[in-house]
C-alpha cells in the first residue's frame, strides 16, 4: 500500500468535496456538468481567486488579511476613475498595482518592526482602504473605455462548442499557476512555509523572517490589487462600496482548499479547487432556483466547520505518528 | 595556542544593571571538543549569542583562523562557518527532512528550486553523520534525537569550522546521547571545533578535551578534562570550596523520619490503554517516592493519570482511605495534589507575569474569583517564599522570564507550596537547571518530605533519584518492572532493574 504524506490529506479531503459536489449537480440538473457551466464557474469565481491566491501566502506565513474586498473595491473605483478622467487602462492598471502592493507593503513593515498583530493591521488596512475609495469617488463609476468594450471581449479562448473562456477565467487560473510556482519553486515560498510553521526557528535557521513577512504582505496585497481589476473586466464599473466581506470568502475558500490556519501547511491549487467548491455551492443553489441564496453561506459554513475540525484530528493524528516514532 | 581556530579576547557584554560577560578569553583549536561549563547565569548563553551575532557586542576581539570577525546576525555567522544547535530543536516539524536541511540555501537554477539537488545534498549531509533516512518525510515524523541529528547535519551541510552544541543532550535518552556521541567524535576526527555546552557533568568528562569554566560573566579557568577532578569542576563552578562541595554531594535522605503510616495514596492497577498498564502505587506521608525509566518509560504518564489530566480506563485511587477520581487537575488540586510539569516554559510558568502574580496563581484559582486576595495579602506570600525557598529576583514584581530557570522552577514551587498540597509531584524539577540551584531544590523537596509531604519524584538522571527517594519504582516499556525500598536503591540497582528482561515484580 501506499503510505499517503499526512500532509496531503486536506487536499485529498478538498479534491473529493469538490467531485461530490459537482457530482451532485450533475445528477440533480442536467445542464450542470457542461463546458459552459465550467467557464461561467471560472468566470464569476475570478476575482475571489485571484485574491484568494494571495490570501493563501498570508495563511501559510501564519498570518491573516482582511483588507482584501477593500483593496479589490478601492482598485475598482480607482480604475474607473482614472479612466474616467481619460488615462490608459494599461497605466491605469499599472499604478492600480504598484498602489496596492505598496500598502501591503506597508502593512507587512507594520506587523515586522512593530510586532503587531496581523489582524489589526490588515484590519486598519481594510478600514483606511474602503475610506479611500469614497475619497475618489462616492458612487459606482461606470466604465465604457474601448478596451473593456471591445478588446476584452475577443480576448478569449474557445475551450469547447458553446463555451468560451473569457480572459478574466485567464487571469484566474494564471495567477493560481503563478502562486503555485512562488510557493514551491522559490526560496521566497519555502521560507513563506517555515515562517508560518515556527517563526523562531526559522530565525535561528538563519532565514530572513522580516523580509519574508513584509514580502508575503506585498504579495497578498498584489494579488488583489489584481483581483480588484479582474473584478473590473467582470463588472465593467467601480464602485467604492462594493465587496464587503470578500475577505471572508476569500479566507473560507483558503482553508477549505485545505490550508492550516495556523500556517505551515497548505497548497496553493487546493485554494484553487476550495474557490470552485464556494462556486459550485452557489451554482447548484442558482439552479434549483427555489432556495434563497443565503444557503450558500449555510452550507459553506458548514463546510468551514468540517474542514477545520478534519485539520484539528489531522494534526492530532501527526502528534501520535511522532510519539510512536520516538518510542 | 599554536593554529587556533577560534580566539576570543576580552569579550565583554552588559545588559542594563547586570554585566554578563566580563572581559572572557576563549580559545578553541580544530579537532577539539571543548566543554562550557558554569551555572546558569553564568554568561554561556550569552557568549554563544555574542559570538553568533545575535547580541551585539560592548568590547572585546574574535578572531576566526586569525582573522577578525564580528557577525550581526546568526545568518553572517553561519557564512563564516559557525553554526549552533540548540537545546530544543530548531527546525521546520512541517518541511521535509531533506528540505529542513538546505533551507534558505537550496540549490536553485534562475531562481527556480532543483528539489532532486535538494534531496541528493540531503542525504549527503546525512551520510556524514553515517546516518540514512527517507528524506522526503516530515521531519515530525522523526523523534527529538534524530532530529537533534539532523540540525547538526543542517549545521554541518554549510562548509561549518565550527559547531555549537547548546545543550544538545537534555532531551535524549542514555543511548541516544551515546549515539550522539559517537558522530560527534567522528566529526572531531575530522577536524571540526566543537563547543559543547551541557548541564551534564558525566557527558562532559565522556566527550571533551578541555573544559572553560564560566562564573558570574567571568572566565574562571581552562582545564584539560583528564586533569581535572569533578569535584573540582563543582567547586569552580559554584565558587565554593572544595569541601564544602563534598559536604553537600554526600547529603543522603535520612531513613529514619520515615513513618510507617498508612499510605496517604493508593493506586490499584492504574492503567490507560496505549499510556500506561496496570501500576501499584503507594505513597506515605513524609515519604519521597522516587520513578525511575528511561524516556518514554511511562513515568509523565503516571504523573498525568494521578493528576487527572489524563483520565484511567481501569484501576482505583484512594486519598486516605476514601476512594477518589479525579477527571480533571482541578479536581486533583481540591484532594491536595500539585503538579510540577516536566516542561516549565510550555506548561507551567506564565513568563509575562511576575513573580508574585505567578506565586499567587493557583490559591487565588482554588480560592475563586470572587473572593480575592488582597494586594497586601499577595505581596506577604509572595515575599514568604522568596524568602524561604531562596528565590534570586530584584523584586516580587519582577517578570518571571527575566529569571534564570533555577528560579523560574522555584516561583512554580512556591506557586504550589502556597496552597499547601498533600502530594506533591515533580516532574523533572531540576531539568535544565545548574548545580547550584539543583541542590537548593533538592534540599527543599527533603525539608518538605519532614513536614509531612508526600512527593512522589520523577528525573531521568538516576543518582538525583538515588539521593532523595526512600522508595524507587522502576517503569519500563510503560509498567512497573520493581520496586526498591529504602537500603536496596543505588543507581546500579536501578539501572540492573531497567535492564533486566525476566524482572517483573508487581504488587508492592
Amino acid at each position: 500500500m501506499i503510505r499517503l504524506n499526512p500532509k496531503y490529506i486536506p487536499l485529498l479531503a478538498t479534491a473529493l468535496v469538490l467531485l461530490a459536489v459537482f457530482v451532485t449537480g450533475s445528477l440533480l440538473y442536467p445542464n450542470f456538468g457542461t463546458p459552459r457551466v465550467a467557464v461561467n464557474l471560472l468566470n464569476d469565481s475570478a476575482f475571489v481567486g485571484v485574491a484568494a491566491v494571495g490570501e493563501s501566502f498570508v495563511i501559510l506565513s501564519g498570518g491573516i488579511d482582511l483588507s482584501v474586498g477593500s483593496m479589490v473595491a478601492f482598485v475598482g473605483i480607482l480604475i474607473a476613475k482614472l479612466l474616467q478622467v481619460g488615462w490608459d487602462p494599461f497605466l491605469a492598471m499599472g499604478v492600480a498595482l504598484c498602489v496596492g502592493t505598496a500598502a501591503g507593503a506597508v502593512m507587512g513593515g507594520l506587523i515586522h518592526f512593530f510586532e503587531l498583530p496581523p489582524f489589526l493591521v490588515t484590519l486598519a488596512g481594510l478600514f483606511c482602504l474602503r475610506g479611500l475609495g469614497f475619497v475618489i469617488y462616492p458612487e459606482s463609476i461606470g466604465i465604457d473605455h474601448p478596451f473593456y468594450g471591445q478588446v476584452l471581449p475577443q480576448l478569449s479562448i474557445l475551450v469547447a462548442p458553446k463555451a468560451v473562456l473569457p480572459f478574466t477565467a485567464m487571469c484566474f487560473l494564471s495567477s493560481v499557476v503563478v502562486g503555485t510556482f512562488v510557493a514551491s519553486f522559490t526560496r521566497f515560498g519555502r521560507n513563506v512555509y517555515a515562517v508560518g510553521s515556527n517563526e523562531n526557528s526559522a530565525r535561528l535557521m538563519g532565514l530572513p523572517v522580516g523580509r519574508t513577512k513584509i514580502t508575503t504582505y506585498a504579495l497578498a496585497s498584489f494579488f488583489s490589487a489584481l483581483g480588484g481589476i479582474v473584478a473590473t473586466f467582470y463588472m465593467q464599473s467601480g464602485n467604492p462600496a462594493s465587496f464587503v466581506g470578500l475577505e471572508l470568502d476569500a479566507i473560507a475558500a483558503v482553508v477549505i482548499g485545505g490550508t492550516l490556519l495556523t500556517g505551515g501547511v497548505g497548497f496553493i491549487p487546493g485554494t484553487l479547487m476550495g474557490v470552485l467548491i464556494l462556486g459550485l455551492i452557489q451554482q447548484i443553489i442558482i439552479f434549483n432556483g427555489t432556495l434563497n441564496s443565503w444557503w450558500t453561506r449555510i452550507v459553506i459554513g458548514a463546510l468551514l466547520l468540517v474542514f477545520i475540525v478534519l485539520q484539528k484530528l489531522i494534526s492530532r493524528g501527526g502528534d501520535r505518528e511522532t510519539l510512536v516514532a520516538a518510542k | 595556542m599554536a593554529n587556533s581556530l577560534l580566539e576570543i579576547v576580552g569579550l565583554t557584554k552588559s545588559f542594563p544593571g547586570v554585566t554578563a560577560l566580563d572581559g572572557v578569553d576563549f580559545a578553541l583549536r580544530g579537532g577539539e571538543i571543548h566543554a562550557l561549563m558554569g551555572e546558569n547565569g553564568a554568561g554561556k548563553s550569552t557568549l554563544i549569542k555574542v559570538l553568533t551575532g545575535v547580541f551585539p557586542r560592548d568590547a572585546g576581539e574574535t578572531r576566526l583562523e586569525g582573522k577578525i570577525i564580528a557577525p550581526r546576525s546568526p545568518r553572517e555567522a553561519e557564512g563564516l562557518g559557525i553554526s549552533t544547535v540548540y537545546q530544543e530543536v530548531n527546525l521546520i516539524p512541517h518541511l521535509s527532512v531533506a528540505e529542513n536541511i538546505c533551507l534558505g540555501r537550496q540549490p536553485t537554477w534562475l531562481g527556480v528550486i532543483r528539489w532532486p539537488a535538494i534531496a541528493n545534498r540531503a542525504r549527503a549531509a546525512l551520510a556524514r553523520l553515517d546516518l540514512s533516512l527517507d528524506v522526503n518525510r516530515q521531519l515530525s515524523a522523526y523523534s527529538i534525537a534524530v532530529q537533534q541529528l539532523i540540525a547538526i547535519a543542517r549545521a554541518l551541510d554549510i562548509s561549518a569550522k565550527l559547531l555549537i552544541l547548546d545543550e544538545p543532550t537534555s532531551s535524549l535518552d542514555r543511548n541516544e546521547v551515546e549515539e550522539l556521541f559517537k558522530k560527534l567524535r567522528k566529526l572531531r576526527a575530522g577536524g571540526l571545533g566543537i563547543i559543547f555546552i551541557t548541564h551534564f557533568i558525566d557527558q562532559v568528562y565522556e566527550i571533551s578535551d578541555l573544559i572553560t569554566v564560566l562564573r558570574n560573566g567571568c572566565r574562571i579557568g581552562c582545564f584539560a578534562t583528564k586533569d581535572l577532578p569533578r569535584i573540582k569542576l563543582v567547586s569552580h563552578m559554584i565558587g565554593k570550596a572544595v569541601h564544602q562541595v563534598e559536604a553537600l554531594e554526600q547529603k543522603r535522605a535520612s531513613a529514619a523520619s520515615i513513618r510507617s503510616e498508612a499510605p496517604m495514596l493508593e493506586a490499584r492497577g492504574l492503567a490507560r490503554k496505549g499510556s500506561l498498564r496496570p501500576l501499584d502505587l503507594d505513597i506515605r506521608p513524609g515519604e519521597v517516592v522516587g520513578l525511575a525509566g528511561l524516556l518514554g518509560s511511562g513515568r509523565t504518564e503516571t504523573a498525568k493519570l494521578l493528576f487527572g489530566v489524563d483520565r484511567a480506563d481501569q484501576g482505583t485511587v484512594r486519598m486516605n482511605g476514601r476512594e477518589v477520581r479525579f477527571d480533571s487537575p482541578r479536581a486533583a488540586i481540591r484532594y491536595g495534589i500539585a503538579l510540577t510539569p516536566e516542561d516549565r516554559k510550555v506548561a507551567g510558568i506564565i513568563p509575562n507575569l511576575t513573580v508574585r502574580e505567578n506565586i499567587v496563581l493557583a490559591l487565588q484559582t482554588r480560592r475563586g474569583s470572587w473572593r480575592r486576595l488582597s494586594v497586601a495579602e499577595q505581596a506577604k506570600l509572595a515575599d514568604r517564599f522568596i524568602q524561604a525557598l531562596g528565590i534570586k529576583t530584584p523584586s516580587r514584581e519582577q517578570t518571571v522570564r527575566n529569571l534564570s530557570g533555577g528560579n523560574q522552577q522555584k516561583v512554580l514551587l512556591a506557586r504550589w507550596l502556597a496552597i499547601e498540597p498533600k502530594l506533591f509531584i515533580l516532574d523533572e524539577p531540576t531539568r535544565g537547571i545548574d548545580v547550584g540551584a539543583k541542590s537548593e531544590i533538592e534540599r527543599l523537596i527533603q525539608s518538605l518530605r519532614q513536614d509531612g509531604l508526600a512527593v512522589l519524584f520523577i528525573s531521568s538522571e538516576l543518582e538525583e533519584v538515588v539521593r532523595q527517594s526512600q522508595r524507587v519504582v522502576v517503569l519500563r516499556d510503560r509498567r512497573k518492572v520493581d520496586e526498591l525500598r529504602e537500603g536496596e536503591i543505588s543507581e546500579g540497582a536501578i539501572m540492573q532493574s531497567i535492564a533486566n528482561p525476566n524482572l517483573e515484580r508487581t504488587g508492592a
